[in-house]
């Protein structure tokens, strides 16, 4: 075996340009797909990353809530969901998994500024959680690929009016100034339609109630809540707003509330029980997520409550669409550069047999086997595709460590803030040694076509080869 | 007609029993060997003559098992090839035949050492064994100062010595050599041809080689002559 290999080298270095070309070809191939698929694998780490920060690895909802709960949040509330929080971190097998167990609810309504010239309203989506479990959430950098977190005191444990706006809803509410929110124009004045006195007035009564038993919260700019509670009566809470951050899609950023979870819960639920719509569940790891979800599935069947478990990528769909573009990108490049490998080795190949018509005549009728000539060529082939492909993994991860202290930076799909480009070569093993494996073998299936030729030849007529 | 020259009761290596060889050539057949028979004895220093495409190639080819008769029988080292599979003849060419060619044919990727240690490869010979014999065979034929050289940096001489050393160094029952002076000078080819006929008469190996050069016929111990595809004329020196 050693032999042949060394014979095979050999042989590659007896014309070094073809070689170099088929080996650089090879390289090549090997270096765009590994650079691609780095960069495909730092998209993914970081659309996983945003993703498990804002809405964790796996959600528990009330059965239904995942698929109707939208049109209706407060009749998808999870009762005495703090027992179920209880069950979740007492249990044995999850508890070593799970960093961040916190409740979280969702809410529609319409949202008002009627202070001063404003007088805007706008329907909202909201979001009740807990501030301090949110800042733990935020933190969670498994991938290292996150900006490095400075912390965001906006929203706090204790005061729960505290609230946090998309920039796009901050605009349309006219706090773009008493936000001093850089890039958000006013909006400019328009036909002023009037809207019906009485509904304006029944939301601002509401509110200076609200405003009453809340305190005066001036310094700040406030909102008005407004929600249908889960017994169907209209409700109003005042909400300070502490600042406004960009939502990835518009829709979101034009429609995003964020609120302490009490506040969302006294919005919803009044003076009834306060339930929550959900329970995010952050782990330590992502590869932990399959078997956490089957655990937490079980755990709930056994305590015979119904309730479901989703995981982000089910809650977030764009995740799993742009990690199939990508994917099938990547496969379109691996597709290609296989084609290209295959036929530079069979070119190469088919040419170094011609060559060595009378070489081969010569050995087989010293008694090499048909077979030893066919693994002969076969081993050139592969040797030719193992040598090209650790090349171009080199170049890769070099290229890959420049690009990334270069300091370069892009928007990544469904960010609102740009990141620094990184290419993560050699972070992922797997893929360099998939990528390898993938032109190595293509470079030897290449191979197998003239090295059959070859092994074919008549002696007597590869003797006469000139 | 059957040319035979065995000597004593000792068993020919190569016997040949009304053999034809015909090509195809396009839409007519050429007959390359009509109706040879003949038999060479074993530690022979044998020759065949004869003008170009009088079918000496042919005969060889035979004679090596590397080609099949169209008709008759060819038996080398006491075996019928015809019964042999294409690894089973390859399997008995690695043990049994040396081959020596006009165009030296050493593999050039492999140092001269390399290229003697080759045919032992083939056999599954022991690495201690191997490199005694190989190093043993280059000093036979006197290139043990060359035994790293690659064959392109050696001259046509040195490889045609390097080629007899590697058809030797198994110790086949049989040689064949293919007009091994062709392409070398007179004083080289002489001496080639002297170096060839030591080291049978050391190793009382069989060799049947071929050329078209008178002044050689000199040196061999049986003749014989190829004419048309057939032999004309059986001869004793």
């Amino acid at each position: 075996m050693m032999r042949l290999l060394q014979i095979a080298f050999r042989n590659i270095l007896r014309n070094r340009r073809r070689s170099l070309m088929t080996g650089s070809a090879v390289a090549a191939g090997a270096a765009a797909m590994l650079l691609f698929g780095g960069f495909a694998a730092y998209i993914f780490a970081g659309l996983e990353t945003n993703n498990v920060q804002r809405v964790g690895h796996l959600t528990i909802f009330r059965s239904g809530y995942f698929l109707f709960g939208s049109g209706n949040p407060a009749a998808y509330g999870i009762d005495r969901y703090q027992s179920v929080i209880d069950l979740v971190r007492k249990d044995p097998v999850l508890q070593p998994m799970i960093r961040v167990v916190t409740p979280t609810q969702t809410l529609l309504g319409i949202a008002g500024n009627f202070s001063g010239e404003a007088d805007a309203s706008k329907t909202f989506m909201g979001v009740g959680l807990i501030p301090s479990d949110r800042e733990r959430m935020r933190q969670w950098d498994e991938f290292g690929v996150s900006a490095r977190y400075v912390g965001d005191a906006r929203l706090s444990d204790q005061d729960p009016e505290r609230g946090l706006l998309g920039v796009g809803i901050a605009r349309i509410l006219g706090l773009c100034a008493p936000l001093s929110l850089p890039n958000c124009a006013g909006a400019p004045r328009a036909a002023e339609v009037k809207k019906p006195v009485s509904v304006r007035q029944d939301i601002a009564d509401l509110a200076a109630r609200s405003i009453e038993r809340g305190g005066d919260k001036q310094a700040m700019p406030q909102i008005n809540l407004l929600a249908a509670t889960a017994g169907g009566a209209p409700n109003v809470v005042v909400l300070s707003v502490r600042g406004a951050e960009s939502q990835a899609a518009k829709e979101l950023d034009d429609n995003y509330v964020a609120m302490h979870l009490a506040l969302a819960q006294q919005l919803v639920y009044g003076r009834g029980e306060h339930k929550a719509t959900g329970i995010v569940l952050q782990l330590h790891r992502s590869e932990d997520m399959p078997a956490a979800r089957a655990r937490l599935t079980t755990v709930l069947q056994q305590n015979n409550l119904p309730l479901e478990v989703r995981d982000f990528a089910e809650q977030v769909p764009f995740y799993t669409q742009v990690v199939a573009l990508f994917s099938s990108i990547f496969f379109f490049i691996a597709l290609v550069m296989g084609v290209i490998v295959l036929f530079a080795v069979v070119n190469t190949m088919t040419m170094n047999v011609m060559e060595r018509t009378n070489e081969i005549g010569t050995i087989r009728a010293m008694g090499v086997r048909r077979a030893s000539i066919r693994w002969q060529f076969i081993a050139e082939g592969a040797l030719i595709g193992a040598v090209g492909a650790s090349i171009g993994a080199v170049l890769a991860i070099a290229i890959a460590l420049l690009i990334n202290r270069a300091g370069l930076t892009w928007m990544p799909p469904g960010s609102a803030a740009p990141s620094p480009l990184r290419l993560e070569v050699l972070s992922h093993p797997r893929l360099i040694l998939s990528t390898w494996l993938v032109l190595a073998v293509m470079a030897t299936i290449a191979a197998l076509l003239p090295a059959g030729r070859a092994a074919r030849l008549s002696v007597v007529d590869a003797l006469r080869h000139v | 007609m059957t040319v035979q020259l065995t000597a004593g009761a000792e068993r020919p290596v190569v016997r040949l029993r009304a053999v034809a060889k015909n090509y195809d050539a396009g839409a007519v057949q050429v007959a390359a060997l009509r109706g040879v028979s003949l038999e060479i004895p074993q530690n022979c220093f044998s020759m065949l003559v004869g003008p170009s495409g009088s079918g000496k190639t042919t005969l060889l080819n035979l004679i090596g098992c590397i080609d099949a008769p169209t008709e008759g029988t060819v038996e080398v080292c006491g075996e019928a090839i015809a019964a042999f599979g294409d690894n089973a003849l390859s399997d008995f060419r690695a043990r049994n035949i040396g081959f020596i060619f006009q165009n030296f044919s050493l593999v050039p990727v492999l140092s001269a050492y390399e290229n003697v240690e080759y045919p032992l490869l083939l056999v599954g010979m022991a690495p201690a064994e191997r490199r005694r014999r190989t190093l043993a065979m280059l000093d036979a034929v006197g290139l043990a100062a060359q035994a790293r050289q690659r064959p392109n940096e050696l001259s046509g001489g040195q490889k045609q010595r390097v080629a007899i050393a590697r058809a030797l160094v198994k110790q086949p029952q049989l040689v064949l050599a293919d007009e091994p002076t062709a392409n070398l000078d007179t004083a080289t080819g002489a001496s080639i041809i002297e170096l060839m006929r030591r080291i049978q008469v050391e190793l009382r190996t069989s060799f049947v080689f071929s050329t078209h050069d008178p002044h050689l016929m000199s040196h061999a111990d049986e003749t014989f002559t190829i004419r048309d595809g057939a032999l004309v004329q059986p001869g004793l020196h």
